[in-house]
């Protein structure tokens, strides 16, 4: 089967080669400007000819990103970018296709949608903004809004639990996880540069600032202070560690619950090395967020091998071919039970 | 009795017909639906006309002996044209209480009304709700030749000395009715041979079980004296040709498949499973040779998305639903729309709204199909009028769409998807060009820029170098296609999208008119309705009278010669299996003074009431 998403050619372009025509529209300020730069500056090392990417979108401020890249580009329906996506797969599995969405495109009217691809492992990369509201619609709360916020649509406070896009990315069976930060753009581009590589649905939630509606809402890993006990960076092969220098924190797992400890406290080894081909791991980590106790994992979450749909469903039309040969439309119209007026 | 051997002819005597109407009804576990088409085939082998009825419920496994879980199977055959599965039936084969209750008014008064005995037992007439049991009723005996056959004992001991077990053997009894039908009406039985052993392969039992019924059948008919004499029905004369059997179903997946090798582009083919629109997908999921890529959406829309996707992509997009899924495919057709994408949707229209009655007919979405999607959306509309006619707008689908970048949308129905007709095999070079040129130069490129005689834009597929572009929902600027807010660009591209689809016009043959070019009055018609119009309308012209039909394939654009012929006649009437969607197209469109006959029973129209329509609107005065 064909899976060449195109010749490596590294040198070829520079950050600039990916930016469009379009004047860019997202408000002064918003997170989107430092994700679009991000992700400018990582094409050229993906080594994927230009004209063989695809961005495509929903609707939503982070569904006006493929105006803005000078690569092929579907800004399409609300929540339905990943259907639209999987029909180009399918159609073309030698193209390179991005699905950019947001907390309300992709986890509440496009929810089904991003269940099924992630599940399918269509070889996509999907990059989700989440601010936590609705910005393009002003300042509805979202899927992701946080219990009891105060927004337009809920000036008593939100009744609805939020959910937690990386354990709902891991529930469905995503084979690649990972979050970043909109506001640390070295490991924006190390983190989309990986999901880029991945082979089979790669889902990334990207932690964004909505300047307007919902400032701040991420100021636990923004703040130079705050960071340092809220940002946890995930690392293969390394310890759960975060915290001051001086004195370093970490997790440990207890059964299977992770616990935070200082570091000096516990014996050599104790810590949690995280392994990101673990899927249980992944959940275990992933739930962090859900609990203010806990700091913000960030990094790669889970990252393992699955087929890959449109692979199995070329490869059984391979099989049809080559064992019985291509189809002949006038052989199947005479095939079966046929007779002949005269 | 060797398999395969041709059954000796009859001694008795037999009467020649023009025409029979014969349906099978029973349980929808009586593998009714599989007696109509074996008997379908051995009428095919006898080089008659014929077109089928295929009736079911949708509940898959309905409770045994329920007066809603009775299936059934009509089929009309002739030496001559037959254009309906017929009104009103000669033979009835009726293999339970329930089927009989359900079936029995559609029988002639004097016609064949063969019952299985055995199953008129307390619990199945309880379940049927008879309160006495009808086989002693005297009065069935007075109206209709009835003829009690013990067939499930019959064939239980046709079975006797085989090893297989006792509701194995009962199963086998559809083969005996279909034995002694095929002999009342002088069918060959080798067909049926032939496909059992194919069926069974992998089961000698059964094959053995199965023939043994057919055949035990045949020969009841042969020797038992109720039987007093069969009957023949010569060949029609049809066009020469090489035929088969088709059903809507697959003649417009195989038309799909014509189109895709012709224009030497790939297809997806996205669905979400909806009845009586499934058969589609299981039909060209089987075709992995033809490199058709089959994808089972997650949902309705995730259907038309992935379709819109593969199109983005330089595929020929298809996916199908019916009424329900149509109305959820709204917002992405709408993208196609604004996006100029060619894909094609077929709707197998199902009685509704909502779930309605799913595995029922109508042609009640025609102005769903029309209109049902937000602001001015214009789209092509195909409607086939016979299921091999399926094979032809399938193929037409495509062509308009890749060549107008445009959506088209073909509105089946659910009796043309089940119905069979006797379908000449064309020879797939005959069929129209499909030619689509890939836009690959830089020089004046935009993605709006358009052809001047279709109004197209370019198709590019990506992976063109320097032809990258961004389209989306939002309006295009003309030409350039950049995002436009300005009043004026939207209003003209709202005209353009208008006009490129009406100038699908230009690809319309000229109407057939069937019988004279002017007169009293015309009937119009479209879809499924063809074969009862026309046979309607060759009864009123044989009794003089001055009556034409005319059957519209191309709903949207209409045929640009319509107007002009509507204009001919002194009446015009539109049979339809809906409230008068059209009629109110055509009063609207042309102002003429169109009339509708409607219908909605989730049944075909029948000749007999299209003719009284006739015969009512000519008596009217004006």
């Amino acid at each position: 089967m064909s899976e060449a998403t195109g010749v490596k050619e590294p040198s070829r372009y520079t950050k600039k080669d990916f930016e469009s025509d379009q004047d860019v529209r997202w408000c002064p300020g918003c997170g989107d400007y430092a994700i679009l730069s991000a992700i400018q500056k990582s094409m050229p090392d993906l080594g994927i000819p230009r004209e063989n990417v695809v961005f495509i979108s929903g609707i939503g401020c982070s569904s006006r990103f493929p105006y803005y890249m000078n690569t092929y580009g579907f800004h399409t329906i609300h929540g339905r970018a990943p259907a639209i996506a999987t029909g180009l797969r399918i159609a073309r599995p030698d193209l390179k296709v991005f699905v950019v969405t947001g907390d309300g495109d992709g986890l509440s009217i496009g929810g089904n949608h991003l269940i099924h691809v992630l599940r399918r492992n269509v070889n996509v990369t999907i990059l989700l903004f989440n601010n936590k509201v609705y910005g393009l619609t002003k300042g509805q709360y979202s899927p992701t809004t946080e219990f009891g916020k105060m927004t337009k649509s809920t000036p008593f406070g939100s009744a609805d639990r939020p959910v937690n896009p990386l354990t709902f990315a891991l529930g469905v069976g995503a084979t690649f996880v990972a979050r970043t930060v909109d506001r640390n753009v070295a490991h924006m581009e190390e983190i989309v540069k990986r999901a880029a590589h991945h082979k089979g649905a790669a889902f990334v939630e990207i932690l964004q600032n909505c300047n307007v509606y919902n400032d701040l809402a991420w100021n636990a890993v923004y703040d130079r202070e705050l960071k340092v006990m809220h940002e946890l960076r995930v690392q293969d092969g390394k310890p759960l560690l975060f915290g001051p220098i001086d004195d370093r924190r970490g997790l440990v797992l207890e059964g299977s619950k992770p616990k935070v400890v200082r570091v000096k406290d516990v014996a050599e080894g104790a810590l949690w090395v995280y392994d990101e081909t673990d899927p249980w791991a992944a959940q275990a980590l992933a739930l962090l967020t859900s609990d203010p106790e806990f700091p913000i994992p960030v990094g790669v979450l889970l990252n393992v091998e699955a087929p890959v749909y449109e692979e199995v469903l070329i490869d059984q039309e391979e099989k049809a071919v080559a064992d019985g040969g291509a189809g002949d439309v006038a052989a199947l119209l005479t095939s079966g039970d046929t007779w002949r007026i005269p | 009795m060797s398999d395969g051997t041709p059954v000796s002819a009859t001694q008795k005597p037999r009467r020649a017909l023009d025409r029979a109407v014969v349906r099978f009804a029973g349980d929808s576990g009586d593998g009714m639906q599989v007696t109509g088409e074996q008997f379908t085939t051995e009428t095919a082998w006898a080089g008659n006309d014929l077109s089928t009825l295929p009736n079911f419920p949708a509940e898959i496994r309905a409770p045994a002996g329920t007066l809603f879980g009775v299936s059934s199977f009509q089929i009309q055959f002739g030496r001559h044209r037959v254009y309906t599965p017929g009104d009103r039936l000669d033979c009835l084969v009726a293999m339970n209480p329930a089927a009989l209750k359900t079936n029995l008014s559609d029988l002639k008064d004097g016609g064949l009304l063969i019952l299985n005995t055995n199953s008129f037992d307390q619990k199945n007439l309880d379940r049927a709700g008879y309160q006495t049991n009808p086989l002693e009723d005297p009065a069935l005996a007075g109206r209709y030749r009835v003829h009690k056959v013990e067939i499930s004992r019959l064939t239980k001991e046709a079975l006797e000395d085989l090893s297989l077990g006792t509701k194995e053997k009962d199963r086998c009894k559809n083969f005996f009715s279909l034995g002694l039908v095929s002999w009342i009406y002088t069918r060959p039985i080798e067909p049926t041979v032939t496909w059992i052993k194919k069926r069974f392969a992998k089961n000698a039992d059964m094959v053995e079980a199965n023939i043994r019924a057919l055949k035990a059948g045949y020969h009841f008919g042969e020797t038992a004296e109720i039987f007093g004499e069969c009957y023949g029905i010569e060949p029609a004369e049809l066009p020469s040709g090489l035929y088969r059997n088709i059903t809507g179903t697959r003649a417009l997946a195989w038309g799909l498949l014509a189109a895709a090798q012709r224009s030497g582009l790939s297809m997806v083919y996205g669905a979400y499973p909806i009845t009586p629109a499934s058969d589609i997908l299981h039909e060209l999921a089987q075709h992995k040779r033809f490199r058709v890529r089959t994808f089972q959406a997650e949902d309705e829309i995730a259907a038309v998305g992935s379709v819109i996707g593969a199109a983005f992509g330089g595929a020929i997009g298809v996916c199908a639903t019916s009424g329900p899924g149509l109305a959820l495919k709204a917002e992405g057709m709408g993208l196609a729309v604004m996006a100029e994408l060619p894909i094609v949707v077929f709707d197998i229209q199902r009685a509704g709204p909502s779930t309605g009655l799913p595995t029922k007919t109508e042609q009640a979405d025609l102005l769903q199909a029309l209109y049902g999607r937000s602001s001015e959306a214009p789209v092509v509309i195909l409607a086939p009028a016979t299921p091999g006619d399926c094979f032809y707008i399938a193929y037409e689908a495509v062509r308009l769409a890749v060549k107008y970048m445009v959506p088209v949308i073909v509105l089946s129905d659910g009796y043309l998807a089940n119905g069979a007709e006797p379908w000449v095999i064309p020879n797939p070079e005959s069929l129209p060009e499909i030619s689509v040129r890939f836009r690959t130069e830089k020089e004046g490129f935009f993605p709006y820029v358009r052809d001047e005689a279709t109004l197209a834009r370019p198709w590019v597929r990506p992976g063109t170098p320097g032809l990258e572009h961004q389209i989306g929902g939002l309006e295009k600027e003309h030409i350039t296609g950049h995002v436009s807010y300005d009043p004026d660009n939207h209003e003209l591209m709202v005209k353009l999208r208008a006009e490129k689809v009406r100038r699908v016009a230009q690809e319309i043959p000229g109407t057939t008119i069937s019988g004279p070019a002017t007169g009293d009055l015309l009937v119009v018609g479209w879809g499924g309705t063809l074969g009862a119009i026309t046979a309607a309308v060759e009864e009123a012209q044989m009794e003089g009278k001055a009556v034409a039909s005319v059957h519209i394939r191309h709903m949207n654009p209409l045929p640009p010669d319509l107007g002009q012929i509507l204009r001919q006649y002194r009446r015009v009437l539109v049979p339809e299996i809906n409230s008068g969607q059209l009629v109110r197209l055509l009063r609207a469109e042309y102002l003429v003074d169109a009339v509708g006959f409607n219908r909605v029973r989730g049944l075909p129209l029948a000749t007999s009431e299209i003719k009284e329509a006739i015969d009512q609107i000519l008596e009217e005065k004006e």
